[in-house]
């Protein structure tokens, strides 16, 4: 590890593949979409305005109008911020998740460290949908049983691949040099150990966004998700299905919407990967044009 | 090789174990009163006693959970808290439908991935495969709710071959019926979990293309399409026996959502049904059967990946 010179290489070997530069477009479109939401949209997105119902693609309605008059492509704009959030709250609890069981498994005395390993090789045969139906019994739905759902369950799968990376920088030199120089283990495991893992780390984030965007569609659509009066494509899907024999085709849009966000957040996460697999370096060529690794079967969602 | 099955038997017993005290404790040990919740604001403090009493919440955890578990090994999964009727029953009754769906979407997902993933592998590098490859990517960021109102719009809504939704009222009385009924719904699961399968194959067909023994065999005169069909294959089959434990599990959370899509009277949707109604004692014992059903299969795969394997059957020698 070549340590912070190795990042803007890192950052080159990204953009220099077509599927890395769309997914860091495609997701820095959506941040911005969900930024500039809160300040403008074309049209209030809760306005309704029965005169103007089911409006066909056009001017000045661009994707249209829904049942009660209101503006498609403002609602996918006001959606995008909960698909923000939920991305952004899904990551954060995966990661806390993901590095406490991590940590716990490999850092630990034996007996522990074996008994998170088995405990994680379980939890991660429970697919998202059913942590999140597990939370919703009790709780009844919102956005938080996204979050703290696909949080869970992409934590436990972020465990099983940051436990044997942890596992095999534990006894690197420079980790028992900080432990000779008096660190303390938390010490350690800040300053040395998670500047390692971090690649590994940063690629199953991006894969956790998008299970998280999936996972909020999903979820909202069967109700244990965004109230029917938050702004969310998934709502907004569920909403329009009602009607989708009459007026079938402003399903699309939101659909749409989910699904290159997904896509985005997946092609990030491969091209994140290639580029910071070191086995994949082959000299100066870059990463993209050299084998590609083998796909990964994302987590069961909804 | 019947090592090999008792240490994995063990296994799946431990991780059945777990999974019941994990769905068990998720229901009750969350913060605040579950009697309460379940009782909702306005309940008066003696329903609220009324329903701990009716669910032995007042009993210690390990007596509830014990009762629970115990029936459950004697084919008991309770019974719903709202009419009553015995869970089990239920469940054996919506399998019908949903275990027929589950196995139409597999079918499809592989008549879609094992053809198309190893197209795609052999014609690596040309417009061809990096097409399919690319629309595999694409179908596999999929929403499945969107995949099926999309399969809707074109096959109900446009063209008016199959029904939208629904399912005959008298079951499999007219398979024919109750067969079409399940297309589109299978279509949809199969499309997407045949998508994220595919580049899995093609992966796989990849790694066998650069194997030895098929090197070997285009080196004595086979092109190297035929050394590939006739030696690699068996290599692919296996590297897909080990992801269908994955699969299936996709395809069950599949099947909650396309239930509800298409109002298909299956697991799925009873499960969706209870959680609304939060009829702790039905979801507890679906969710146990869901995932006890993903970890038995995942146990039949990896005993039937190691006894076909020749490599993993000369390491047990």
């Amino acid at each position: 590890m070549t340590g912070s010179s190795s990042r803007p290489s890192i950052l080159r070997r990204l953009g220099s593949g077509a599927a890395g530069r769309f997914g860091l477009s495609v997701v820095a479109v959506i941040v911005m979409t969900a930024l500039v939401s809160l300040l403008w949209t074309p049209f209030d997105p809760r306005a309704t305005d029965v005169a103007s119902r089911w409006l066909p693609p056009g001017w000045p309605h661009l994707l249209g109008t829904d049942l009660t008059g209101r503006d498609i492509l403002s609602l996918i704009m006001a959606g995008s911020r909960t698909t923000v959030l939920v991305a952004v709250g899904a990551g954060v609890i995966a990661t806390l998740i993901g590095l406490a069981l991590g940590a716990l498994g490999a850092l630990t005395a034996r007996g522990v460290r074996e008994t998170v390993a088995v405990l994680v090789d379980v939890l991660i045969a429970f697919p998202v949908l059913i942590i999140a139906m597990l939370i919703s019994t009790v709780h009844g739905g919102s956005l938080w049983v996204v979050v703290w759902a696909v949080g869970i369950g992409f934590g436990v799968n972020v465990a099983r691949v940051t436990r044997p990376e942890l596992r095999r920088v534990q006894h690197s030199d420079f980790v028992v040099a900080g432990k000779a120089s008096g660190l303390s283990p938390l010490q350690n495991l800040v300053q040395h150990l998670l500047p390692n893992i971090a690649p590994v780390f940063i690629v199953q984030l991006s894969w956790a966004m998008a299970t998280a965007v999936l996972a909020e569609a999903g979820l909202s659509y069967l109700g244990f998700g965004a109230s029917v009066v938050d702004p969310s494509w998934g709502v907004l899907l569920a909403d329009l299905q009602r009607y989708i024999q009459i007026h079938p085709l402003t399903v699309v849009w939101p659909g749409l919407a989910i699904t290159v966000t997904v896509l985005a957040f997946n092609l990030l996460g491969d091209a994140l990967r290639d580029a910071t697999d070191p086995t994949l370096r082959t000299g100066r060529r870059p990463a993209s044009r050299a084998r590609a690794g083998q796909p990964r079967l994302p987590e069961a969602t909804a | 090789m019947l090592r090999y099955a008792l240490t994995r038997g063990a296994l799946l017993v431990a991780g059945l174990l777990v999974a019941s005290v994990l769905i068990f404790l998720a229901l009750r040990v969350f913060p605040g009163d579950v009697a309460q919740l379940l009782a909702g604001d306005k309940a008066t403090p003696a329903q609220v006693e009324a329903i701990r009493t009716a669910l032995g919440l007042d009993q210690p955890l390990v007596l509830q959970y014990l009762g629970w578990i115990g029936g459950v090994l004697h084919g008991d999964l309770g019974t719903s808290q709202l009419n009553g009727a015995s869970v089990a029953a239920e469940l054996a009754q919506k399998a019908q439908v949903t275990v027929p769906l589950a196995t139409l979407s597999l079918l499809v997902a592989l008549l879609i991935a094992v053809p198309f993933g190893i197209g795609s592998a052999m014609l690596r590098g040309r417009a061809a495969g990096t097409v399919l490859n690319t629309a595999a990517q694409a179908v596999a960021a999929v929403p499945v709710v969107w995949a099926g109102m999309m399969l809707v719009v074109v096959f109900a809504v446009w063209l008016r071959w199959l029904p939208a939704q629904g399912f005959p009222r008298d079951g499999w009385a007219d398979p024919g019926q109750a067969l079409q009924a399940l297309v589109l719904p299978a279509l949809t699961i199969g499309a997407v979990e045949g998508a994220l399968l595919l580049r899995f194959v093609r992966s796989a067909t990849l790694q066998a293309a650069s194997q030895d023994f098929v090197r070997t065999a285009a080196a004595k005169g086979l092109t190297r399409t035929r050394a590939l069909l006739l030696h690699g294959l068996p290599a692919v089959g296996l590297s897909i026996i080990t992801v269908l434990g994955i699969q299936v599990a996709g395809i069950i959370v599949g099947s909650v959502v396309v239930e509800q899509l298409f109002t298909l009277p299956g697991i799925g949707r009873m499960l969706v049904a209870d959680v609304g109604t939060r009829d702790l004692v039905k979801v507890q014992g679906e969710l146990l059967v869901l995932t006890g059903m993903v970890l038995i299969i995942g146990f039949v795969v990896d005993l039937v990946h190691r006894a076909l394997d020749p490599r993993q059957r000369e390491a047990d020698e």
